[in-house]
């Protein structure tokens, strides 16, 4: 089973994650790369863009969206046995980054099941 | 106790119990005694974490806990009687017990652990199935029953099959070590083989409905991501890793709206897992820059890649896949191997070019009950226009498969000959 990570909040980070969490995430990704379930991972910009369609018509608005809930930080894309390896992975995740919000979404498709 | 706390249990274990097993391997010398004690910390787990709530570092926890398992049977042990050497081995393991710990062990430590782990639970004393059933059961943390289902045999025969294994391993004083030079080689064979039986297991397994079978191809290339990790220096290993993951990306491809086979060059190429092909050929990229002449898995790897490469069926570069199996031929001949070489040369150079090829191999006595001889030979015959010897040889095949899904393609194809 495949799941997508990733995590939610209003607000970015003013200051850049400091040197020992980036030192603890580049741990964790070694972990789940060794372990065979990390399928593709990445960090996501400060800035996006919505683009929305309406009746036909498709209007693009830059961010920032302060009102809503952006994707913030990053996101993993993993392969599982079961959900329950999923969180277990996600709660190993949050463990790391401290306070704040992670999604699992299981992700259908990939690999025909 | 709740279920969520029992689930999170399992979830903790599939993740641990390689690590914890290879680590405890090291200490008592024994995968058997090793597994018993990861066993006793696991039920441990079950009956403390559900009032406790799951620990901060629980794969510690398990290990810390299935220490004092394994000290309180050796000393159980000890006021039996016994033979001085044992004890003396175990009065060693005492101390070594105390001494590990997994929490200063580094991760290349443990990685190492896990290696001669996979070279024990592949090692060639011990029979293909019990090999598969093992590395199944200790390095992909499938249970019995799991397994059972996944290889459609009773659960006794792979509990029996699992405890003469590591009888054997135990009787045969294998020792759990990376083996080196000349040794390597063979013995790296044996654990990329079992890999890809599983693979191939639950590939062949994927026009079936059961979800556990076709599970088995992701359990191989876990283990197969796994192994990279480990040996990241050997070509096969990423030239398997490469075969695995493209021949994946087209799991969804082979099966038609009712569940029929779709065959390779018929396959909807959008359908194809466009991630997984970027990580087979990432891995192929790796095997090759490593160096050296290709082995037999970056071989079959590099042909895979050429159909996933091509965007249509008419886009193969089928002179390169003649090439690749004209050198796999050579590396590792085999009727079997020869006939892919002969379905290759039909697509390259015409069908009476590869029909001649085919034909050499008819009197193989290896091949004989093969059902894709009669299918190749079939195919190659109807591109020609000799419609009724095709329709012969396509319902030959048809007698000769197991499976009931290519049975029913086989036959379609020998009606089309009568059209």
């Amino acid at each position: 089973m495949r799941f997508l990570l990733y995590e939610t909040g209003n607000a970015k980070p003013s200051a850049p994650p400091s040197p020992e969490l980036m030192a603890e995430m580049g741990k964790l990704i070694e972990e789940t790369t060794r372990a065979g379930i990390l399928l593709a991972t990445g960090g996501l910009g400060d800035k996006s863009t919505h683009v929305r369609s309406s009746a036909g018509k498709v209007t693009i608005t830059d961010g920032p969206f302060t009102e809503t809930k952006e994707l913030t930080g990053g996101f993993a894309l993993i392969e599982v046995k079961s959900k329950d390896e999923a969180l277990e992975w996600a709660k190993r995740f949050r463990k790391i980054v401290g306070d704040g919000e992670s999604v699992i979404q299981e992700v259908f498709g990939g690999d025909g099941r | 106790m709740t279920a969520d706390t029992h689930s999170a249990i399992d979830a903790v274990w599939r993740i641990e119990s390689p690590r914890l097993i290879a680590g405890l391997t090291r200490i008592v010398r024994d995968v058997g005694l090793a597994e018993d004690l990861a066993q006793d910390a696991l039920v441990a787990a079950l009956e403390q974490w559900p009032e406790s709530g799951v620990p901060d570092n629980p794969g510690a926890w398990l290990m810390a806990t299935a220490k004092h398992r394994g000290i309180d049977r050796l000393r159980r042990n000890e006021r039996l009687e016994r033979k001085h050497e044992e004890l003396g081995r175990e009065l060693e393991v005492q101390q070594e017990m105390a001494v590990a710990d997994l929490e200063t062990a580094t991760d290349d430590d443990v990685g190492d652990d896990l290696l001669r782990l996979m070279f024990i639970s592949c090692h060639p004393v011990l029979s293909p199935e019990a090999r598969v059933a093992l590395t199944l059961r200790l390095l992909a943390s499938l249970t019995t029953e799991e397994i059972a289902r996944a290889f459609l045999v009773p659960v006794s025969t792979i509990a029996q099959r699992i405890v003469r294994a590591k009888r054997t391993l135990t009787e045969a004083r294998v020792p759990f070590e990376v083996p080196s030079g000349a040794e390597l080689d063979a013995r790296l064979g044996s654990v990329l083989q079992v890999i890809y039986l599983v693979f191939n297991e639950g590939y062949s397994a994927t026009a079936g409905d059961d979800w556990m079978r076709a599970g088995l191809c992701d359990d191989a290339l876990r283990l197969g991501r796994i192994l990279a990790g480990l040996a990241p220096k050997e070509p096969e290993v990423h030239g398997l890793v490469a075969l695995m993951e493209i021949q994946a990306s087209r799991t969804r491809a082979r099966v038609g709206p009712t569940g029929e086979i779709v065959l390779l060059l018929d396959q909807d190429r959008a359908r194809w897992d466009p991630l997984l092909i970027h990580r087979g050929l990432a891995a192929l990229e790796r095997a090759e820059k490593l160096g050296g002449a290709l082995g037999p898995y970056a071989l079959q790897a590099a042909i895979v890649a050429c159909h996933a490469r091509a965007r249509t069926a008419a886009e193969t570069d089928w002179t390169r896949i003649v090439a690749l199996y004209d050198a796999l031929a050579q590396l590792v001949p085999s009727p079997v191997v020869e006939l892919n070489r002969a379905v290759a040369h039909g697509m390259a150079f015409g069908p009476a070019a590869g029909l001649e090829l085919v034909d050499a191999l008819i009197s193989e006595p290896s091949l004989k009950g093969y059902h894709l001889l009669p299918s190749a030979r079939g195919d190659l015959l109807a591109k020609l226009g000799r419609s009724d010897e095709a329709r012969t040889e396509f319902e030959r095949a048809a007698s000769l498969t197991q499976n009931a899904r290519e049975r029913h393609l086989l036959l379609e194809r020998a009606a089309a000959c009568s059209r």
